[in-house]
């Protein structure tokens, strides 16, 4: 099953961290990397994404902001948002978006849940 | 210039201690997640200074440039959070948070990139769990990289020469296998310390139970 998962930060030390961890999970997963939420959209609509890991604290969007888009535009896209806030509220409005949640620093332990919540999700999608 | 204008009851400056000491914890204990070695933290200080004063606090100790990375917060209370390291320590630090895999010169190209994320890890978590213990919730801005004097960093441009009364929390951190030390600190302005000592009030209530 061929699965691409786009890692939008705008922080490339953070991409960078993300991509390991997505690699020791499903090395077999195709990444991609947007730096802003409007590179994220363009990248949405010019080629396969089936999975999205987005930073919450980014200039322009915020990561929240940009995931009700892509809710509205890819209603079954499993997506998580990544951060160190993790104050209740944005954990609540993510939850309420529908989207995972993963602290940041991002590591496989911290990744693994969603990954493979993802991965199931799209297994069923597909069959 | 003294803190006479307000102050912390014991208790509250008990919470307000126990409630950074988790809050810069959490961020140490994310600090050595990036790095993968051991963080150490002192215990914090709490004082109600001029600015001027906590710029000297910064700078009786450290006499070489620093360097910090700085958020301001706001919300139920508002103020500036800060990560501050000396410069030569800026280096060591990106090249232990890149896990020793970038080439001399890409360490140089990410160096204040990877500050900024750094600094947003360790910042956003200790403010944000301090949010989380209060019950109130904090915005948090773009982490920005700067570079200066200790006095520089605790001036607010334009603004009453540093006079003005802060409450300056600071804890020391080091990584002793890496050379790399450094500090956290915040300062928040008279009304946001009101506001908090409001907030300190009710999470003692809620610590402590009706019958404390």
């Amino acid at each position: 099953m061929s699965v691409t998962v786009m890692i939008v930060d705008d922080s490339k030390l953070a991409r960078i961290v993300a991509s390991k961890a997505v690699a020791e999970l499903q090395p077999e997963w195709t990444k991609v990397e947007a730096g802003s939420a409007a590179e994220a959209l363009e990248l949405v609509a010019a080629q396969q994404v089936d999975v999205a890991l987005i930073d919450f604290n980014m200039r322009e969007k915020d990561g929240l902001e940009l995931a009700a888009e892509l809710r509205v535009m890819r209603p079954e896209m499993p997506f998580a948002i990544i951060t160190a806030n993790i104050q209740d509220e944005i954990v609540k409005r993510a939850r309420e978006i529908g989207a995972g949640f993963v602290p940041k620093p991002v590591t496989a332990d911290g990744l693994e849940a969603f990954l493979s919540g993802a991965a199931l999700s799209l297994r069923s999608q597909r069959a | 210039m003294t803190g006479e204008s307000i102050t912390l009851a014991e208790l509250e400056r008990d919470a307000l201690t126990e409630i950074v000491n988790i809050g810069v914890s959490r961020a140490a204990s994310n600090l050595r997640k990036m790095i993968g070695d051991q963080v150490f933290l002192s215990v914090p200080s709490i004082e109600v200074v001029s600015q001027r004063r906590a710029a000297r606090l910064i700078s009786e100790r450290e006499v070489s440039e620093l360097i910090a990375v700085r958020q301001d917060f706001n919300g139920a209370f508002e103020g500036r959070a800060l990560l501050i390291f000396p410069e030569t320590n800026s280096l060591e630090l990106v090249r232990a948070v890149t896990g020793n895999e970038l080439s001399p010169q890409e360490i140089i190209d990410i160096e204040t990139e990877a500050l900024a994320e750094t600094g947003n890890v360790i910042l956003n978590s200790c403010l944000a769990t301090m949010a989380n213990m209060l019950k109130r919730s904090l915005t948090m801005s773009i982490p920005e990289v700067v570079r200066g004097t200790g006095a520089s960093l605790f001036e607010v441009e334009g603004h009453g020469g540093g006079e003005g009364l802060v409450l300056f929390l600071y804890i020391d951190f080091a990584v002793r296998t890496r050379d790399i030390r450094g500090y956290i600190a915040m300062i928040m302005d008279l009304p946001s310390l009101t506001t908090l000592k409001e907030l300190l009030g009710d999470f003692i209530a809620r610590v402590v139970g009706d019958d404390g």
